[in-house]
C-alpha cells in the first residue's frame, strides 16, 4: 500500500471514530435526558393560551393540557371551540424522546435563551413519518431542553422555545412559545356589506407569514393519572 | 295621542300586508336554519378552508345558534327595510288613496300630532317586524344549534373568534347592542319611505321609489370604485351595517383582543349618530310638507 492512500485510510478512519464518538456523546446526553423526564408518568396542566396570527383574532384563552405515557398528547380550551397550529402544539418534549426511532448526532454548541447549549439533530429512522429533522437545544447542566426546532413534511418548520422555573424537577416548562410558518392566507371575497371600522391588516406581519403560540402554565398535576378519555 | 296611537296600530294590523314581513322573514329564517342544520358543518369547513390549512378547529360546536344568527342577519338586514316599507309606505298615501285623509283632518286633531302618531305607529311595527326576526334568527337558533364561541370570518382580513366559556358570554350583549343599532338602521328607513308617502296620493310609488334607493344606495355602497368612495359615507345605506362593528374587539399593546371591548365604538356611534340625523331630517321634511299639503282627496 502506497503511503498516501495509508494516510488517507487513517484520516477516514479518524473521522469516522470521531463522529460515532460524536454520535455517542450525543446519544448519552438524548439519553440523560430522557431519564430526567422519565419521572413524569402523566400530567394534567392548566394555562394560559395567547395567539398571535395575523388573519386571527382570539383572545386570551385559558387551556388544559394532558399527557400520559407513551405519547398521548392535548390541548384544548377550557370550553368551546380551540383553535391551534396545524400538528406544531401537539408535540411536546416528552412525546419527541419517547420512542427510540431516531438517530442523534451532535451538532455543537450553540445559544438558547441566552445559555450556552448543545445542539443535537435528531434523524428519524422512519423516512415515512412526518418528523423530517428535529434540532435540540439543550442546557448541558440541568439536562432541559430550552428550544426544540422540528421539520415536517405536511406542516413546515416550526420553533417550541421553552422556560423553566417551578416545575424544572419534572423537566416541565412555565412558559413554552410555538412560532411557524402560515401558509398564504387568502382574503374571502366580501358578499355583504362590510362595516369600515378602520381594522386595517397588518402588512408587514402578513409578508412574514409568521404565526405565534403562547401557553403560560399555571398548574401542573403531576403523576396524579389521567383518564384515557381525556385524549378523545 | 295614546288612543290615536291604538288606533293607527289597529289601522296597521287590519291590513294584509302587514303580515307579509312577518310571513317572509318566517320563510327566509327557517329555510336558512334547516339549510345550515343539514349542511352547515361542510359550509363551515369551505368558508373556513384558508383558515384550516394553517390551523386546527376543534372542540365545540363551531355551526352554533351564535353564527347561524350571524350569517342570517347577514342576508337578511338588506331586505327586511323593503318589508318595512310596506308598511310604513302606506301610512299616509294610503288614506289619501281611500279618501281618508281629508275626512280624518277634519278631527280636531293637529296635523304633527297625526303625523307623529302615525310615524309612532309605523316605528312600533318595525319594532315588532326586528323583535320577531331577533326571537327567530337568535332564539330559536340558539334553541336548535345550542351556544357555543363564535367563529367568523371578516371580509376584511380575519377570523374574529369571541369566546362563551367559563369565563363568561362575550357575545350575547353583542346582539342586544347590535339590534339595538338595527332599529336605528330600519326606523331610518321608515322614515325615508314615510316621508315618501307624504307627497304621495297613492302607496305604490313611496314603496317602489324606497326600495329604488335601498337598492341604488346598497349597490353604490358595495362598489369599490374610488369615485362612490367619496360619496358612500353620504349615503345611509353605508351605516346600516354598523350592527357589524358590535362584534369586533380591541387589542391591547401586545396585539392581544380584549373580551368585552368594541374595536371601534366611536365609529359606530358615528355611523348611528348619521342613521338619526337622517330620520330627523325625513321626519322634518314629512312634518314640514304636510303642514303645508292641500289635501284634496
Amino acid at each position: 500500500m502506497k503511503p498516501l492512500n495509508k494516510i488517507f485510510l487513517l484520516v477516514i478512519a479518524a473521522i469516522g471514530i470521531s463522529l460515532a464518538a460524536l454520535s455517542q456523546d450525543a446519544a448519552a446526553l438524548i439519553k440523560k435526558v430522557k431519564a430526567r423526564m422519565e419521572v413524569v408518568n402523566d400530567y394534567q396542566a392548566t394555562g394560559k393560551m395567547k395567539t398571535d396570527v395575523t388573519f386571527l383574532k382570539v383572545p386570551l384563552a385559558t387551556v388544559n393540557v394532558y399527557f400520559k405515557k407513551p405519547n398521548k398528547f392535548r390541548i384544548s380550551k377550557e370550553k368551546g371551540i380551540s383553535i391551534l397550529p396545524k400538528g406544531g402544539v401537539s408535540v411536546n418534549m416528552q412525546n419527541l424522546l419517547q420512542e427510540n426511532n431516531f438517530v442523534a448526532l451532535d451538532a455543537g454548541n450553540g445559544t438558547a435563551g441566552g445559555m450556552a447549549v448543545k445542539i443535537v439533530k435528531l434523524l428519524p429512522i422512519n423516512e415515512t413519518g412526518d418528523v423530517v429533522l428535529t434540532t435540540l437545544y439543550i442546557d448541558p447542566a440541568s439536562l432541559l431542553i430550552m428550544k426544540a426546532t422540528t421539520t415536517t413534511r405536511e406542516n413546515g418548520t416550526y420553533d417550541i422555545e421553552m422556560s423553566y422555573g417551578k416545575w424544572t424537577t419534572y423537566a416541565l416548562p412555565d412558559k413554552v412559545v410555538f412560532s411557524f410558518n402560515t401558509k398564504d392566507y387568502k382574503l374571502p371575497k366580501g358578499v355583504t356589506l362590510e362595516f369600515d371600522d378602520g381594522e386595517r391588516p397588518d402588512m408587514e406581519k402578513l409578508k412574514n407569514k409568521k404565526g405565534r403560540v403562547e401557553i403560560t402554565y399555571l398548574s401542573y398535576e403531576i403523576n396524579k393519572g389521567v383518564p384515557d378519555s381525556f385524549f378523545k | 295621542m295614546f288612543e290615536l296611537l291604538k288606533i293607527e296600530l289597529y289601522k296597521i294590523f287590519k291590513k294584509p300586508r302587514t303580515y307579509i314581513g312577518f310571513i317572509a322573514i318566517t320563510v327566509v329564517v327557517v329555510l336558512m336554519q334547516m339549510g345550515l342544520y343539514s349542511d352547515g358543518d361542510s359550509w363551515i369547513k369551505l368558508v373556513l378552508q384558508s383558515v384550516m390549512e394553517n390551523m386546527e378547529i376543534h372542540d365545540g360546536k363551531l355551526l352554533n345558534g351564535y353564527l347561524v344568527c350571524f350569517l342570517i342577519l347577514n342576508t337578511l338586514l338588506i331586505q327586511v327595510p323593503m318589508m318595512v316599507t310596506l308598511v310604513t309606505g302606506d301610512l299616509i298615501s294610503g288614506e289619501a288613496n281611500m279618501g281618508t285623509l281629508r275626512l280624518l283632518l277634519t278631527k280636531p286633531i293637529s296635523r304633527n300630532k297625526l303625523l307623529l302618531t302615525k310615524m309612532m305607529a309605523g316605528l312600533m311595527y318595525t319594532l315588532l317586524l326586528l323583535i320577531w326576526m331577533a326571537f327567530l334568527s337568535l332564539f330559536v337558533s340558539m334553541f336548535i344549534f345550542g351556544t357555543d364561541d363564535m367563529v367568523y370570518q371578516k371580509s376584511s382580513e380575519l377570523v374574529v373568534h369571541l369566546y362563551k366559556d367559563n369565563q363568561g358570554d362575550d357575545i350575547f350583549w353583542r346582539y342586544m347592542c347590535a339590534f339595538v343599532y338595527a332599529f336605528i338602521s330600519l326606523a331610518t328607513i321608515a322614515a325615508l319611505s314615510f316621508m315618501l308617502s307624504v307627497f304621495a296620493e297613492n302607496s305604490i310609488g313611496p314603496i317602489l321609489s324606497t326600495i329604488a334607493i335601498i337598492i341604488v344606495f346598497t349597490i353604490i355602497s358595495n362598489m369599490n370604485i374610488p369615485f362612490f368612495e367619496k360619496i358612500k359615507n353620504y349615503m345611509f345605506t353605508t351605516h346600516m351595517v354598523g350592527w357589524k362593528g358590535f362584534f369586533n374587539m380591541k387589542s391591547n399593546a401586545d396585539n392581544e383582543p380584549l373580551r368585552g371591548t368594541i374595536y371601534n365604538l366611536p365609529a359606530i356611534l358615528r355611523s348611528g349618530g348619521i342613521l338619526m340625523a337622517h330620520f330627523i331630517l325625513f321626519t322634518g321634511i314629512s312634518m314640514y310638507a304636510f303642514r303645508r299639503k292641500d289635501i284634496l282627496s
